[in-house]
């Protein structure tokens, strides 16, 4: 029994099958629509999260199985105390699998040494959030044909995005890969990221406070929000927030077939005006994320 | 200065002068009833000086503690007074119940029951990453 709580659990070639399916659930999703049938998976969500929930859900629905869960911790048993072993114990009497939110980082490697049945990680406080970077992955698979050779740009909070620290280190297994880095000074990558995993690997990468000087030389572009939950005060949250908005000026300079990608959800760090440019990207991730869990969720089950 | 030698026991030697008291705290040695004797600022032909701490008496010390406090240290296991084995702990790749994740945000910090694991994550630096959050140990 497998569980996926870090996307470093998953060797390359595992995310490129993964992606793989995904790919054949969009062109063939009849194929898909009863392998999971009679199958429940319980979202476990400790915090509300409503797009990953839902995504859950719908990948779920669409493979014909069933969803049974909480949507915040206040409906759930924790709110009475109850351990997470506990929880997940009673919940894999009734669930074939489990998708997990929590607060608090390491809850799910918690859960996943507790359960009998799978743990999908989908999101610790700041820690992992290992779907989410499937779904980025099968974007820029799917938008540039390939992922290796590209140059990807990662924007705003880089210091607490875990969605960044997951990307960064799943692309650090392609070749030829650069990032560029874009960020405030207060909110640059971490240097056990840039350590760890850009120099262990050897992965070119530059570092700027400027979007603009940049923004030319990428394929993609990874906007992030500049999370309120993230930081210890108010003054410093607002006074970062701001610093870095993508607007129609700043992509006059850039590539005509630029992939723009953005975790969700959007505050106002992308102008809505993009959205109707055939570069802006983020929509159509949030779909692909699905595909991405659906594509997961059998894995971890052993449909075929 | 003379100890006793030892009948049946463990002589922790090459201890780095002035942990000698950090490690029988750490050893919980203070909970044996047997002899124990902690020799400071011994002479050392490596060291120059070194702390040694000698329990005549059985005790389960805990080699992945050692390594990680003091990894130069050597355990002689005495058996009817005679030498009967050398033990150089190394930097173990987990530890158990030895550090405290800091980090608020880490689930350990609201369940108190799970066990405090480090993991090595860099040899050469000596780096212990907690299991669960993964944040730097301190």
């Amino acid at each position: 029994m497998r569980s996926l709580i870090d996307i470093n659990e998953l060797s390359r070639e595992e995310i490129e099958g993964l992606i793989d399916t995904a790919e054949d659930i969009i062109d063939n999703p009849a194929k898909y629509s009863d392998k999971c049938r009679g199958k429940k998976i319980a979202t476990l969500f400790f915090e509300p999260s409503t797009r990953t929930r839902l995504s859950f859900e719908a990948a779920m629905y669409e493979l014909g199985g069933n969803v049974l869960g909480f949507s915040e911790a206040a409906s759930s048993s924790a709110s009475k105390g109850e351990s997470i072993a506990d929880t997940v114990k009673v919940v894999s009497c009734y669930a074939d699998i489990i998708a997990m939110r929590h607060p608090k980082e390491g809850a799910p490697l918690v859960a996943s040494f507790n359960a009998s049945v799978p743990i999908i990680n989908a999101g610790d406080g700041g820690h992992n959030h290992p779907t989410q970077t499937l779904a980025d992955l099968c974007t820029i698979r799917r938008e540039k044909g390939k992922i290796s050779g590209l140059t990807v740009g990662f924007c705003g909070d880089l210091k607490f995005g875990r969605t960044v620290h997951s990307l960064i280190s799943a692309l650090s297994r392609y070749e030829n890969v650069k990032i560029v880095l874009i960020s405030p000074d207060e909110l640059k990558l971490p240097s056990y990221v840039k350590k760890d995993v850009l120099k262990a690997k050897g992965i070119e990468y530059v570092q700027t406070t400027d979007l603009s000087s940049v923004i030319g030389e990428l394929d993609i572009l990874y906007m992030t929000r500049v999370q309120r939950e993230r930081f210890f005060s108010e003054e410093e949250y607002l006074r970062l927030k701001d610093s870095y908005i993508l607007t129609e000026d700043k992509l006059t300079g850039a590539k005509k077939d630029l992939c723009i990608l953005h975790p969700l959800p959007r505050v106002n760090e992308i102008s809505v005006k993009i959205d109707d440019d055939p570069r802006a990207c983020y929509f159509k991730q949030a779909l692909y994320g699905k595909y991405m869990r659906m594509a997961l969720i059998m894995k971890l089950l052993g449909v075929e | 200065m003379n100890i006793d030698s030892i009948k049946n026991g463990i002589v922790i030697d090459h201890i780095t002068a002035g942990k000698g008291m950090e490690l029988y705290r750490l050893l919980d040695l203070e909970s044996l009833d047997c002899p124990v004797a902690i020799i400071k600022n011994a002479q050392s032909g490596k060291l120059g000086k070194k702390d040694i701490i000698k329990v005549d008496g059985e005790a389960n010390v805990s080699l992945d503690l050692l390594g990680y406090v003091d990894p130069g240290i050597t355990i002689n296991v005495i058996k009817d007074s005679e030498l009967v084995e050398k033990k150089q702990p190394v930097l173990p790749e987990r530890l158990t119940g030895v550090l405290k994740c800091r980090n608020p945000r880490c689930i350990t910090t609201t369940e108190q029951e799970l066990p405090q694991i480090f993991r090595l994550t860099d040899r050469e630096n000596r780096v212990y990453r907690c299991l669960y959050c993964e944040a730097k140990s301190e």
